[in-house]
């Protein structure tokens, strides 16, 4: 078993060739044509193209992206927190059975779902309004960079909070127990002792949110369909109305850069961290 | 409480563990204020519990009520009438939605069995065959869920137009089965690692092939985890829109894309009864994913 088996490469190689064709070959020719002018030359035509027509929407991109990731980061430690903290079964119980609900539903079906409950005489304006908690004049559709924000907030928090609860289970009760004898509120026991012990789980549940917000398409074509929108429509747009390749892999390229970024400091902290071990 | 805090019992003395919540409370207030404070408290979690089921299942309940309301404007806050006329136009054997549901479910079969024929043979080598560079290889396969997709599907179906693949049933059985990859590789390695090695070798030991051993030995025992990874491929090739939005178009209409069509085209009791039809293996899967993703198998994906 010392050298590499033979067998083993054998078995592996349609998985391989499955990858390189599908993912990696078109992988290199969206860099490729992004860098290449209309006569085959290296140019950086498509990328100040892009820039001209899409500046905003890169702009609105991250805004989303980070709004989204930042929200869906709170909500989880919030719920997290409280399932592993809270000394009220009853309300463990129940939190536990229902945040976990949107976690499989589809990106599209909570697109669908959102479109009408957020409208401006969706469910929830309704529920409010009923509620007298709210003039209808005062009813306004949320179905923009809002209605985004909450669609990607309301699928992705489930998935973080089921890492963060699962980190938060497996760590030393004791610890807990310690801070809570000497008199910290649950707050700070979270805060101070929880939190610095699960920040590997949460950073990795937010980076694997952050690059799945950015490459959802149906999201933001579904839930506001109006300028300004994100990368992945104008990449879609680009294509279908124009046929216009090296734009759209410009821009696809620009999605790569901001998803690596995110990895890059992931990965940063990780190095820091096993420095420090 | 600054810095590393100390695990001594502290000057009271073991305290028993009932009252480890109470003793932060110092100053011991009078009974009714207590009564009143719990009492507030009582009604504020509900509450709370009230308004984060309202905003989980909102979204769900108003997907319902579309899906039964046969007319419903602006003014009303609820249906103007309600019944089931878009649920006939829905399962009419001739409709757009059958035939969409026929051929989301081939599709997924499809992809299972593409997924499974590459992955078994991959999970195994990468769970008991000495391999070069073991770790970028798993992350190869998580690559394509890593990056940013609409970029790698635009030029996916650039490379599939000039061979003829945009637009048929094998086109987006390949781009669902590269994309469900990382879940079928990753899981099945871990079910195969899960598989206890000493009963191989026994049955090596009395004689069977390395063939018969795999056959009748590993692979029974790795079955519930590549059954997992099974679903979750199913789910995933369902569930798919983007992949389908640039390579299936305009032959190949699954069920996501008409959900999306009738969306766009103001049809929302279609699009409603159309998610409605998605949800079910979802939630299926969630309630029965823990009878086959067992705790040993769990702890070993990505390892």
């Amino acid at each position: 078993m010392a050298r590499p088996s033979f067998f083993g490469l054998l078995l592996i190689a349609p998985a391989l060739a499955m990858i390189g064709v599908l993912f990696l070959y078109p992988l290199g020719f969206s860099l490729s044509s992004a860098v290449t002018g209309p006569g085959g030359e290296l140019s950086f035509a498509a990328f100040q193209k892009a820039y001209e027509l899409y500046s905003t929407d890169i702009l609105f991109t991250l805004f989303i992206v980070i709004v989204s990731t930042l929200l869906t980061a709170l909500c989880s430690i919030a719920i997290a927190g409280i399932l592993t903290l809270s000394e009220t079964p009853w309300l463990v119980a129940i939190l536990r059975s229902l945040y976990r609900w949107p976690l499989f539903i589809p990106f599209i079906v909570a697109a669908q779902c959102m479109r009408t409950f957020l409208a401006k005489n969706g469910l929830m304006n309704n529920s409010l309004v009923a509620l007298g908690l709210m003039e209808p004049i005062q009813a306004t559709s949320f179905l923009d960079w809002r209605g985004i924000i909450i669609t990607f907030v309301w699928k992705q928090v489930p998935f973080v909070t089921l890492m963060l609860a699962g980190a938060m289970a497996s760590i030393d009760r004791a610890t807990i127990e310690a801070g809570r004898n000497l008199g910290a509120s649950r707050l700070r026991v979270l805060i101070e002792l929880v939190l610095p012990q699960v920040a590997q789980t949460l950073l990795v549940g937010l980076v694997l949110s952050f690059v799945t917000m950015l490459s959802v398409l149906s999201v933001p074509m579904m839930v506001a369909g109006s300028q300004p929108t994100m990368l992945t429509v104008d990449m879609a747009f680009r294509i279908n109305s124009y046929g216009d390749y090296a734009t759209a892999n410009a821009l696809g390229v620009i999605s790569y850069v901001i998803a690596g970024t995110v990895a890059w400091i992931y990965l940063r902290h990780n190095v820091k961290r096993e420095a420090q071990i | 409480m600054s810095g590393k805090m100390e695990l001594s019992p502290g000057p009271v003395g073991p305290l028993p563990l009932k009252s480890l919540g109470q003793t932060h409370q110092q100053a011991a207030p009078s009974r009714s204020t207590t009564a009143m404070w719990v009492g507030g408290s009582l009604v504020f979690k509900t509450l709370a519990l009230v308004v984060f089921a309202f905003l989980l299942f909102g979204p769900l309940a108003n997907l319902v009520l579309w899906s039964v309301a046969e007319r419903w404007y602006a003014p009303f806050k609820l249906p103007v009438s309600y019944g089931l006329r878009y649920w006939e136009v829905v399962f009419r054997p001739t409709g757009d939605a059958m035939s969409s549901l026929v051929t989301s479910v081939a599709i997924a079969c499809l992809t299972v069995v593409v997924a499974l024929c590459v992955s078994v043979p991959a999970g195994y080598a990468l769970a008991r065959l000495k391999l070069p560079w073991r770790t970028a290889l798993m992350i190869l396969f998580l690559l394509p869920q890593a990056f940013p997709s609409v970029a790698i599907y635009i030029n996916v179906a650039r490379v599939f137009y000039s061979i003829g693949l945009t637009g048929t049933i094998p086109g987006v059985v390949l781009v669902h089965a590269a994309h469900g990859l990382v879940y079928s590789v990753w899981i099945a390695a871990a079910a195969f690692a899960a598989v206890d090695k000493d009963l191989e070798l026994a049955a090596r030991n009395i004689g069977a092939s390395p063939l018969r051993t795999f056959f009748t030995i590993t692979l029974p025992l790795a079955a519930p985890g590549i059954m997992a990874s099974a679903i979750f491929v199913f789910l995933e090739s369902l569930d798919e829109f983007t992949g389908t939005f640039f390579v299936g178009v305009p032959q190949v209409t699954t069920l996501p894309l008409l959900l999306y069509n009738a969306s766009m085209g103001g049809n929302y009791q279609i699009a409603s009864i159309t998610a409605l039809i998605l949800l079910v293996p979802s939630v299926l899967f969630m309630i029965v994913i823990e009878r086959f993703l067992k705790a040993d198998v769990l702890s070993k994906v990505g390892q």
